[in-house]
């Protein structure tokens, strides 16, 4: 297979950026997406070119470290994945592929595709915990949970902070990111006691960093790779209102 | 009152006021068309009931208060949304594919908000005020019919299809999404609302659709 | 040197509480005149950080990651384990304990493993109190399943994501400390040096990897929780910039490296496809619970797995060890699979792969349970191989995936450098040659939540806080060697790059330092390693600047930490002359193949110390002196 992509390239955050495009010849379609960029990097590096810098880690799906915009969808042209789990036998030999960081304010460009996110761990910062020390936890089965609180917790908990929901949300929403990590709390036991305040919080948290307003599109339901649903936004919708009316 | 300030505020608090004024215009919008409804029951009985409504003028004025302050409400929040989303979307990406992963009503509501607000204008610029000139007299079904502001016009006719065509399109989208926003979606009460959502998307503004269909392509009323 | 174990005196039972009513303390008026440094914040740094925290210490936590959720404990699928005995299948401490005693094949100590044991439930309490949400059953309590290596269910689990639940819930309890302003950390930073102040660890060196700005941090103690060394390998189930760097500059600081040549393969990998493969992907081991391995009888079948009748599968698991079939440690399920593909009976176009089949339980149990049980990680096999496992069965192949080889540690879990604690898989304690299926999740947390915050105080309440600042000269010293070999790195302008030479490393550490090991080998290793290193350091070509983001450069900076590991670890298989858990010697086997351990002469804790670029390692024993288990040969027939 051979492909060409048109990478956005961009020194630093102070710099512009524009979009280069380079020819990748000989790829195995068993070969990873970010393997064809890795070929790519090598034979920049050979030619004393910096390669490419993009965030991955894992390369298993899990970590959330990875994400870009390929052609024009966030993680690529399959639901449900990560970029790193995108494998070539998804293009076709020939293809021109456009890759781009993921754009929002509250993301700005590290370099080339790396961006930063340190927005959202500052949101987990206002209320993503519940407080307790270590030591002195109450036996784990004094407290029965429910198989259904516990599979909704749970669907809200493998959100992983890639940020595609943000990358792919016309308005640079993080209303699907927080609401999953709300969404747990709320619905168990150990949740409660904070329960009002982590929602004022986390919201707040989320509008200082410069997020959009979450308008239903739902397009960042369709891009998660968790596949994260928009039931916890809704969710999260009637926590904040109840802790704000709520006496 | 600074909770309330804050709430109101808040990105959320700003998505409930545009939920509730939303669904409270849905719901004048159910009493309009049953008004308008009296138009295919002929002119003596639409001529009536706009009489009727003149006669208890001061109720109507304070419910055009409530309405025009739902309104401003409605326009104000979407506008500061806007403006926030833009600022929080700095750069566009070159390329984006938003139609596999969402659906066209939903990324335009600013555009068919906006185009209904224009017609809002026009409507109210012309039948709405000519009718507020009218004391008695049976003329409010004319003036509906008539060749410069109403169906007998062409141009009218079809701006105002076009309009209600964008309605049911916002509403595809609003309807529904205000009551996420309020927090009831929900596995047991989505599909009532999806069952009720077809009245207002689809129900109501066929309902306004077949005015100027019938009145001004269709030669009915002569 | 006297390697001093500090092992508490007293019954196993009452080690650790003893310890810790003789251990001194620090009054709770003046931790906060205490600094701690972490450095790595996966599931054992992110739990240490905030521990000490809470407890009132000034805790500073240094990542690569941009945030601590990224660190690679998330990719622990199947579950963590405790002696809860929730199921009433007559689990307890002392099993727990004596199964990863076993499981680890007897070499590792007695009074660490015990208390990992002791604290497993305090970490399912802990987790639980945090929200992570576990899988339950219908009456609302909380669901265990069984791994590799134990006959009694007690892996708690949360669907395929027990790891990334389990560091989240450290997350939230660290970023908690980061609100309230006790944790200061430090995202994309990257550990180059420890300084040491009159003997004992006192700072750290570290460069930002976004400007490349190169700084100093003084501490009254150093804290590494770095994880492992299998990238040492190139191919492995690690994340991509996992990384051996800072325990081996902890080891050229004069921290002891004990048993480097302890790596874990693990059996359920999706085999290598093609030569530019940059990782293995796991699956996890829980699959073997439902999926029987298999291998065609014929050598050289290449029929498609369905058209192999029933009678010419060899179940080679279920034949070899009826009692724990499929279940079999991980050591015992790679090297058997190793030598099915050996013997000419690997499956696939490489060959080199088995086959897991899910056929007999989708039978049994029906798609849609298997699907409920495993759907994420079919999912995940049918992105990568374009293979339906639901139609067709699995093929696997064991991969690097843990090292129980680390920085030597004491009880305390300090190195012989004072001040030096080692958490998680970054120091060698608690699983011996082998570690058994979902133990890592347990050790990292265990250490990090309840040891270390306790023995961390007995080093502290002997030392006077603030002692030290960056101003020292040794700070300054250090941080021009830290340049220096950045500068040298970038000088070189060869022809290679990084991967092409980590590649060829990882073509060395498999071929002759990998499941199954021979002197012959070993030497040739021991010859091949330093040319490749010669090579490193005359032909590598790392483009851009140190002032900027540079991706090459901190590639090349861990590999030059590799290439140097990979030679110890060549030295300690070459030194371990029987077969022990993970470490596989041909010469040391029975007549079924099983490892042959040698307990009169290999009882005991190699630890390694650096003597010298120029001078080979010099190795000191630590005993292992077993009063509780009796060493037998482990069966698991």
């Amino acid at each position: 297979m051979k492909v060409t992509v048109k990478i956005w390239r961009q020194k630093d955050s102070r710099s512009k950026g524009s979009f280069q495009t380079y020819p990748v010849d000989n790829i195995s379609e068993e070969m990873s997406f970010f393997e064809m960029l890795d070929m790519l990097n090598e034979s920049l590096v050979k030619q004393g070119e910096k390669p490419v810098a993009f965030d991955h880690d894992c390369r298993e799906g899990i970590c959330g470290t990875c994400g870009m915009f390929i052609n024009g969808r966030a993680h690529g042209p399959i639901s449900g994945i990560t970029t790193c789990q995108l494998h070539m036998r998804r293009f076709n030999d020939g293809d021109t592929i456009v890759v781009e960081p993921w754009r929002a304010k509250a993301f700005p460009v590290i370099q080339d595709l790396v961006v930063d996110r340190t927005s959202f761990d500052r949101i987990m910062l206002s209320g993503g915990y519940i407080s307790i020390n270590s030591g002195g936890a109450p036996d784990a089965n004094a407290i029965p949970i429910s198989k259904i609180s516990a599979d909704i917790a749970m669907d809200g908990a493998s959100c992983i902070g890639c940020g595609a929901c943000v990358a792919t949300c016309k308005n640079s929403s993080a209303m699907l990111f927080v609401s999953a990590k709300v969404s747990q709390f709320a619905v168990l036991p150990q949740g409660q006691v904070e329960r009002k305040e982590r929602v004022q919080n986390m919201v707040t948290s989320m509008d200082e960093e410069g997020f959009g307003n979450c308008t239903n599109t739902y397009a960042c339901e369709a891009e998660c790779p968790k596949e994260i649903s928009v039931a916890h936004i809704a969710r999260m919708n009637r926590e904040f209102l109840k802790a704000n009316l709520s006496g | 009152m600074g909770w309330m300030f804050d709430f109101l505020n808040s990105s959320i608090g700003k998505k409930i006021q545009m939920a509730i004024t939303g669904v409270l215009l849905c719901l004048f919008l159910i009493i309009h068309l049953i008004g308008n409804l009296f138009l295919f029951a002929g002119p003596h009985a639409f001529n009536t009931y706009v009489e009727t409504l003149s006669a208890v003028r001061p109720i109507v004025r304070s419910i055009e208060l409530i309405l025009t302050l739902i309104f401003l409400g409605h326009i104000f929040n979407g506008i500061r949304l806007i403006i926030a989303n833009r600022q929080a979307t700095s750069v566009k990406y070159a390329v984006n594919k938003a139609r596999e992963n969402s659906t066209i009503v939903s990324r335009t509501m600013g555009i068919t908000g906006s185009v209904i607000f224009i017609f809002l204008a026009v409507h109210l610029s012309t039948i709405w005020y000519t009718f507020q000139l009218e004391h008695g007299g049976g003329k409010f079904f004319d003036i509906v019919m008539s060749n410069n502001i109403g169906f007998g016009n062409l141009i009218v006719t079809i701006f105002y299809m076009i309009a209600m065509f964008l309605l049911g399109f916002h509403l595809r989208h609003g309807f529904q999404s205000a009551f996420q926003t309020f927090g009831w979606n929900h596995t047991k009460y989505k599909s009532i609302i999806e069952v009720v959502a077809v009245f207002f998307w689809l129900i109501l503004p066929v309902g306004f659709l077949m005015i100027p269909l019938y009145f001004g392509l269709l030669g009915g009323g002569n | 040197m006297k390697l001093e174990s500090k092992i508490p005196k007293g019954p196993l039972s009452e080690k650790w509480t003893s310890h810790k009513f003789n251990m001194k303390l620090v009054n709770p008026a003046n931790k906060r005149k205490y600094k701690v440094l972490v450095v790595g914040t996966g599931l054992a740094g992110a739990s240490a950080a905030s521990t000490l925290a809470e407890l009132g210490y000034q805790v500073e936590a240094f990542s690569y990651h941009e945030s601590p959720r990224r660190a690679h404990s998330i990719a622990a699928q199947g579950g963590i384990n405790a002696a809860k005995n929730y199921p009433g299948d007559g689990d307890s401490i002392y099993r727990l304990f004596y199964d990863t005693i076993k499981g680890g094949d007897y070499r590792s100590r007695e009074a660490n493993v015990y208390r990992l044991a002791e604290v497993s439930n305090n970490i399912i309490d802990q987790c639980v109190a945090q929200g992570i949400p576990f899988a339950r059953d219908y009456g609302g309590l909380l669901d265990n399943r069984s791994f590799g290596g134990a006959q009694v269910s007690r892996t708690f689990y949360a669907r395929g994501q027990t790891g990334q639940q389990l560091l989240l819930g450290a997350y939230s309890s660290l970023i908690r400390q980061m609100n309230t302003g006790k944790v200061k950390f430090h995202p994309r930073t990257e550990l180059q040096d420890i300084v040491m102040i009159d003997g004992e660890a006192k700072g750290i060196i570290i460069r930002d990897l976004v400007t490349g700005e190169i700084s100093s941090h003084a501490g009254d103690a150093v804290v590494l929780a770095t994880g492992g060394y299998g990238n040492v390998f190139f191919l492995s189930t690690n994340a991509m910039a996992s990384n051996g760097s800072a325990a081996y500059r902890a080891y050229k600081k004069g921290a002891l490296f004990a048993n480097p040549c302890f790596t874990q393969i693990h059996p359920t990998c999706i085999p290598v496809a093609s030569g530019f493969q940059s990782k293995l992907t796991l699956m996890s081991e829980s699959l073997r619970n439902d999926g029987r391995i298999w291998v065609p009888k014929k050598k050289g079948d290449n029929r498609a797995p369905l058209d192999i009748p029933e009678d010419e599968r060899d179940y080679y698991l279920e034949r070899l060890y009826p009692a724990f079939g499929n279940l079999v440690p991980r050591d015992v399920a790679s090297r058997r699979a190793k030598e099915m593909c050996d013997k000419g009976h690997g499956v696939g176009s490489t060959k080199l792969a088995v086959y897991l089949d899910f056929a007999d339980v989708i039978q049994r149990n029906g798609k849609n349970w298997v699907a409920d049980k495993y759907g994420n990680l079919f999912d995940m096999y049918e992105e990568i191989t374009g293979e339906n496992p639901y139609k067709t069965p699995m093929r696997i192949f064991p991969a690097v995936h843990y090292t129980m080889g680390g920085l030597w540690v004491d009880y305390n879990l300090m190195s012989n450098l004072p001040g030096l604690y080692v958490l998680g898989e970054a120091n060698f304690s608690d699983h011996g040659a082998n570690r058994l299926g979902a133990s890592a999740l347990m050790q990292g947390l265990a250490d990090g939540y309840f040891i270390l915050p306790y023995t961390i105080a007995d080093y502290l309440a002997r030392t006077k806080a603030g002692k030290v600042n960056t101003s020292l000269p040794e700070f300054g010293k250090s941080e021009n060697a830290v340049k220096e070999n950045i500068r040298k790195l970038l000088s070189v302008n060869g022809k290679q790059t990084v991967d092409e030479i980590h590649k060829k490393l990882g073509q060395i550490m498999w071929e002759k330092v990998g499941m199954a090991r021979n002197k012959a080998d070993l030497e040739n290793a021991i010859v091949e390693i330093p040319k490749l290193r010669k090579e490193f350091w005359a032909d590598v070509r790392v483009p851009g600047s140190e002032d900027t983001m540079n991706t090459e450069l901190e590639k090349a900076g861990r590999l030059a930490d590799f290439l140097d590991m990979a030679e110890l670890m060549a030295r300690d298989a070459l030194m371990r002359n029987e077969s022990c858990g993970g470490h596989f010697r041909e010469e040391f086997q029975t007549e079924e193949n099983e490892a042959m351990r040698n307990d009169d002469e290999f009882t005991f804790v190699a630890a390694w110390e650096h003597t010298g670029d120029d001078s080979p390692p010099q190795m000191h024993k630590e005993d292992l002196v077993f009063e509780n288990v009796q060493l037998t040969t482990r069966s698991y027939k």
